[in-house]
């Protein structure tokens, strides 16, 4: 029998992997893209737990709201990482340092 | 243990396995396909929690859409991994602490009242629905207008990406249409007044 704790504790391990990786990953922009995905995915999935176990669609219906935003948010940000890559030649994350004036 | 707990397991230690890959594997390329296979156990674990439509959706539109615009995105940059990985032994204690803490403290907060938690009958099957109908009634009653802006988010940011990298590049030879509509007819014809004059012959 899978109870609720078994997907809040696969969704808690989900999210510490991937705050590990944005502490570990300091320089590479690109796996800190993936780290965000995968935090978001942890939380979606705790959305479809809550869901599922309390009997409520709205939980549902957010996750497909998050997985929308999470698209447009994905899409927006590799275009300002080509264009920050064909300007600077670098996605390295300390480089970046242009607007601190 | 029944059959759904060890397919709950394995497509948990999997998904955690590949995440564990995602951030400690060098090449992003890797990282990214690993993170693929990360989505894939997740959409797997989603559908044990009977939520079909939205396991379904995240293959379409993660490992479909997002996945391959990261991997493409990853393959078209020339970069240089070397530098990229420096720090990375420094900040793993710090890290793994972090992360171990913080694990700690949410798994303290679940187990206290979640155990207790079994899944009743399927919301949807009580219902009489499947779960693509159960989701879309509420869907497109209450959050109707929440869709719709979801949709202009959408739109917007496709719209955003292309002038963002749109690149314009000096001495193309291209056609300007708003240049050919605008020409006259003195642009391009001149007449000249001449009178007509004989060509003198040559004599070879």
């Amino acid at each position: 029998m899978i109870t609720l704790a078994h997907f809040l504790a696969f969704g808690a391990v989900l999210f510490c992997i991937a705050v590990a990786g944005i502490f570990v990953n300091r320089k590479n922009i690109i796996v800190l893209l993936m780290c965000i995905e995968l935090m978001l995915l942890a939380v979606n999935t705790n959305f479809v737990a809550f869901s599922r176990y309390l009997g409520d669609p709205v939980g549902q219906v957010f996750v497909f709201f998050i997985l929308t935003v999470a698209a447009a948010e994905a899409a927006i940000g590799l275009a300002i990482l080509v264009v920050l890559f064909r300007n600077r030649a670098t996605i390295d994350v300390t480089d970046i340092d242009r607007l601190k004036g | 243990m029944t059959f759904e707990l060890v397919c709950f397991y394995f497509f948990a230690a999997v998904a955690t396995a590949a995440a564990l890959a995602v951030i400690s594997v060098k090449n992003p390329v890797v990282a990214a396909l690993c993170l693929v296979l990360t989505f894939f156990s997740v959409a797997c674990l989603w559908l044990l929690a009977q939520a079909e439509f939205l396991a379904i959706a995240l293959v379409l539109v993660y490992v479909g859409a997002v996945m391959v615009l990261f991997l493409f995105v990853v393959m078209m940059l020339d970069i240089d991994l070397v530098p990229l990985r420096e720090g990375f032994i420094r900040f793993l204690p710090v890290g793994v602490v972090v992360a171990a803490v913080m694990l700690v403290q949410m798994l303290m907060l679940i187990g206290v009242r979640a155990m207790q938690v079994a899944p009743g009958a399927d919301p949807a099957a009580a219902a009489g629905l499947s779960n693509i109908e159960w989701l879309g009634r509420t869907l497109f009653t209450e959050f109707l207008l929440p869709f719709e802006v979801a949709a202009l988010i959408l739109t917007v940011g496709l719209i955003a990406a292309v002038p963002l990298t749109l690149r314009r590049r000096s001495g193309l030879k291209t056609q300007k249409p708003g240049e050919q509509v605008r020409v006259q007819r003195e642009d391009r014809i001149r007449l000249i007044k001449m009178d007509a004059v004989k060509r003198p012959e040559s004599t070879p």
